[in-house]
C-alpha cells in the first residue's frame, strides 16, 4: 500500500485533496473568519462596520438578557435530547431486535422524514396542532362524545369543548424540535446496539438477570459510545436551533438562534450578531471537548 | 453409567422448527446427573439448538424438556437451573474480571462476604487465583474462557452448558483444556452438557455421546463404543477414519458370516449379523484395524493362518499415497479391483517409515472381528 500513502505520493493526493479544500477554505473557513471579525467590529452607518478590535459586543452578550435565553436555549435543547432519548432508545432497541426482514423498512421509517423538507415538515406539524388541528378536532370528537354517552345514561353533559392551546407555546416548541431531532438519537443508538455481541445479553439472562436489569447493567453501558454520540448529534443542532422555535414558538419561546437572526436582520447590528453566534460556537467547542476527555470503555476484540 | 444414574435432564419429544427447516427433529434423550455429556455432530446439524433449548433461550416447537424432573416450559433462562459458557465466552468487557464471576451472585441476592469467598474460590478452580481485578481485554482468549466458566460454575448450577468451548482455542492449549475441564467436571461434580463437532474433543472428555446429524440422534454411545461399534454409516464416517465397503450378506451364521464386497471381495465375520441374507450392508472397517504386511512376512501370517481360515481376511495392494504424520503413516493402497484402502501404521521404530514407498506390491490382513457391519 506503499503507492497509496500521502508521504509518499504527495501530488496524487494533493489533486485528489485540492477540490475539498478549495471548498472548505472559500466557503467555510473564510466566512466564518469574517463573521469572527465582525464580532470585533462596530456600526458605522447603516451598512458599514468597522473592524476596531472592540470587545463590547462581548460585553453586551453577558447582559442578563441574553444569559439568560442562552440558558434558556440550553435547558431547552437538553429537556429534547431527554426527550428523545428516553423515546429513541426503545425504538433503537426494538429496531436491534426485529427480524432480518422488518430491519431496513423500520430503518427507512426512522430515515423517511429527513426526504420532506424541514420547513414543510414543521408546517404539517402545525396543522396537527393548531387550534383547528387534527390533535384539537380528535379531541374535541371525543369529548363530544363522552358527553352525548352521559346524556344517554342521564347524566348531565359535559361543558363545551374548547379547543387547547398547543401550539405557539414552548409545549410546541420542545414537541417540534422533539419531532425533528429524533431520527438523530435513534440512528447512532441503532448502530452501537447492532454491534452489541447479543451472547453478552444472554449471559446476563442466564446469570438470573431480568430484561430489565440487563438492559441497564449490561446493554446501557456498553452501548454508551453510541449513547453519548446520540445526545451530541441531538443537542448541538437543538441548541442552534432557529426555524422550529420561530414558526411554532410563542413571544416566550425564543432561542439564541432566534436573537442571532434578529441582530443580522430587523436590528442590523451585526458585529453583536456575529458576537453571539461565535459564543454558541464555543460553546458547542466546549461541549465536544468534555465528550472526547471522558474514560473510553474498553472493547474486547 | 450404572443402571440406576438419575436423569438430570430430559429431552422428550423434541423439535424445533425455524420456518420451513426443522433443526431438531424428535429428539428424545436422557443426560444423567454427574456425567460428561456431549453433543456431536457437524456444524448445522441442530446440536447447538437443542443446547439452547435446554438453556432456555430456543423454545421447543413441540415436546419438553426437563431439568431435574421439572417441565421447564415457559421457564425462562433467568429462572432456570443451568448455565451456560458461551463459544463466544460473553465475558462482559466493562466489567473487571472478579466483577464478572460476582454479577449472577448479586442478582441472587447473595451476601456481599459471601461474594467475596465464592469469588475467589471459582477463579482458584479455573486457575486464574489473583486476576480478579484485570479488566477482560486485558487477558487471553484461553483466560477470558476460564472467566466464563468461573462465572457459570460459581453459581453452582445443576448442569453446565459448554457451547463449543475449545473451538477458538490454538491446538496446543485446546488439548491442555479438554484435561482440564474433564478434571474440573469431577471435582466440582456438575453435569456438563458440551456441543462440539470437534471428534477428538468429544471422545477424550466424554462419558457418553448423542452424534447428532440433521436433527435427529444417530447414535448414543460411551466414546469406544461410538468408535468400536458404531451403529451407521454417518457415525462410522463422522467418528474417526474409516473405510466404507458396500457389500451383500451371503453367510450370516450364529459364529460366522460372510460379506461379499464388490471390488475387495469376500470379508468374513467371527460373529453373525442377523440380517437377511442377500440383504445389501456396508462394512466399515477403521484404518488402524489393518495390518500391514512388511515384504515377506505376507506368506508367513497366511500359513499361520491356514488353520483358522476364517479367522483372517487377507488382500493385496499397491502402494498409491502415503502420508507420514510422525506417530503414524497413513497409506493409500489401491487393490487389484481399482478400489482404495486406507491402511495406519505405527511408526513403532524409528526406520518404520522407510519399510514401504510407492507403488509396492504389499499384502495387508485384519481380524475377523474388525470390521463392522452396518445396516443403514
Amino acid at each position: 500500500m506503499a503507492e497509496q500513502d500521502w508521504k509518499t505520493s504527495k501530488r496524487t493526493f494533493a489533486a485528489v485533496s485540492l477540490p475539498t479544500l478549495f471548498w472548505v477554505v472559500v466557503f467555510f473557513l473564510v466566512p466564518m473568519a469574517i463573521v469572527w471579525l465582525y464580532s470585533f467590529g462596530e456600526n458605522r452607518g447603516l451598512t458599514d462596520i468597522e473592524f476596531s478590535g472592540t470587545l463590547n459586543n462581548y460585553k453586551r452578550a453577558t447582559e442578563w438578557l441574553y444569559i439568560s435565553i442562552f440558558g434558556k436555549s440550553f435547558a431547552v435543547a437538553a429537556l429534547v435530547t431527554l426527550i428523545c432519548l428516553i423515546i429513541g432508545f426503545p425504538v433503537a432497541m426494538a429496531i436491534t431486535f426485529a427480524s432480518e426482514k422488518w430491519r431496513p423498512w423500520l430503518l427507512l421509517g426512522i430515515m423517511l422524514p429527513f426526504w420532506t423538507n424541514l420547513l414543510i415538515r414543521t408546517y404539517a406539524l402545525m396543522m396537527l396542532l393548531g387550534t383547528q388541528g387534527f390533535a384539537n378536532k380528535g379531541m374535541g370528537a371525543l369529548w363530544e362524545g363522552t358527553s352525548w354517552i352521559k346524556t344517554l345514561v342521564g347524566l348531565q353533559p359535559l361543558p363545551t369543548w374548547e379547543p387547547v392551546q398547543l401550539l405557539f407555546n414552548n409545549f410546541a416548541v420542545v414537541f417540534g424540535l422533539v419531532y425533528v431531532h429524533l431520527p438523530f438519537m435513534v440512528l447512532p443508538l441503532y448502530a452501537a446496539l447492532d454491534r452489541l455481541d447479543r451472547s453478552l445479553i444472554e449471559a446476563s439472562l442466564d446469570l438470573g438477570a431480568g430484561h430489565f436489569r440487563t438492559i441497564m447493567r449490561i446493554v446501557v453501558p456498553l452501548a454508551a459510545p453510541g449513547i453519548i454520540a446520540g445526545v451530541m448529534i441531538t443537542l448541538i443542532p437543538a441548541l442552534g436551533a432557529y426555524l422550529t422555535p420561530d414558526l411554532m414558538g410563542g413571544t416566550d419561546s425564543q432561542m439564541i438562534a432566534n436573537v442571532i437572526e434578529r441582530q443580522f436582520k430587523k436590528a442590523n447590528d451585526w458585529p453583536f450578531g456575529a458576537a453571539l453566534s461565535f459564543l454558541l460556537i464555543y460553546a458547542m467547542f466546549a461541549l465536544i471537548a468534555i465528550q472526547s476527555m471522558r474514560k473510553k470503555v474498553p472493547e474486547v476484540r | 453409567m450404572t443402571e440406576t444414574a438419575k436423569p438430570i435432564i430430559q429431552i422428550q419429544n423434541v423439535s424445533k422448527r425455524f420456518g420451513k427447516v426443522t433443526a431438531v427433529d424428535n429428539v428424545s434423550l436422557d443426560i444423567n446427573a454427574g456425567e460428561f455429556f456431549v453433543l456431536l455432530g457437524p456444524s448445522g446439524c441442530g446440536k447447538t439448538t437443542l443446547l439452547r433449548m435446554i438453556a432456555g433461550f430456543e423454545l421447543p416447537t413441540e415436546g419438553r424438556i426437563l431439568i431435574d424432573g421439572q417441565d421447564m416450559a415457559g421457564i425462562p433462562p433467568n429462572k432456570r437451573p443451568v448455565n451456560m459458557v458461551f463459544q463466544s465466552y460473553a465475558v462482559f468487557p466493562h466489567m473487571s474480571v472478579a466483577d464478572n464471576v460476582a454479577y449472577g451472585l448479586k442478582i441472587a441476592g447473595v451476601k456481599g462476604g459471601e461474594i467475596k469467598d465464592r469469588v475467589a474460590e471459582a477463579l482458584d478452580l479455573v486457575k486464574l487465583g489473583g486476576f480478579g481485578e484485570r479488566m477482560p481485554d486485558q487477558m487471553s482468549g484461553g483466560q477470558r474462557q476460564r472467566v466464563a466458566l468461573a462465572r457459570s460454575l460459581v453459581m453452582r448450577p445443576k448442569v453446565l452448558l459448554l457451547d463449543e468451548p475449545l473451538s477458538a482455542l490454538d491446538a496446543k492449549l485446546r488439548a491442555q483444556m479438554q484435561f482440564e475441564l474433564s478434571e474440573l467436571q469431577e471435582k466440582v461434580g456438575i453435569t456438563f452438557v458440551t456441543v462440539t463437532h470437534d471428534q477428538d474433543e468429544a471422545l477424550s472428555m466424554a462419558c457418553r455421546i448423542g452424534v447428532i446429524n440433521k436433527g435427529e440422534v444417530a447414535q448414543l454411545a460411551t466414546p469406544s463404543d461410538l468408535y468400536e461399534y458404531p451403529s451407521n454409516r454417518f457415525v462410522a464416517d463422522f467418528v474417526g477414519s474409516v473405510n466404507i465397503f458396500e457389500g451383500k450378506l451371503t453367510l450370516d451364521e450364529p459364529d460366522k458370516a460372510a460379506v461379499d464386497c464388490p471390488g475387495v471381495g469376500k470379508i468374513y465375520l467371527n460373529h453373525g449379523v442377523t440380517g437377511p441374507h442377500g440383504a445389501d450392508v456396508w462394512i466399515a472397517l477403521r484404518p488402524e484395524k489393518i495390518y500391514l504386511h512388511v515384504p515377506g512376512e505376507g506368506k508367513a501370517v497366511k500359513a499361520a493362518a491356514q488353520d483358522a481360515p476364517d479367522g483372517y481376511n487377507f488382500a493385496r495392494g499397491k502402494i498409491k499415497g502415503m502420508s507420514y504424520l510422525g506417530d503414524i503413516t497413513l497409506f493409500e493402497i489401491e487393490l487389484e479391483s481399482g478400489a482404495r484402502i486406507r491402511v495406519s501404521r505405527p511408526n513403532l521404530s524409528r526406520h518404520d517409515q522407510e519399510d514401504f514407498t510407492w507403488d509396492d506390491k504389499v499384502s495387508m490382513h485384519w481380524r475377523a472381528d474388525s470390521p463392522v457391519v452396518l445396516l443403514g
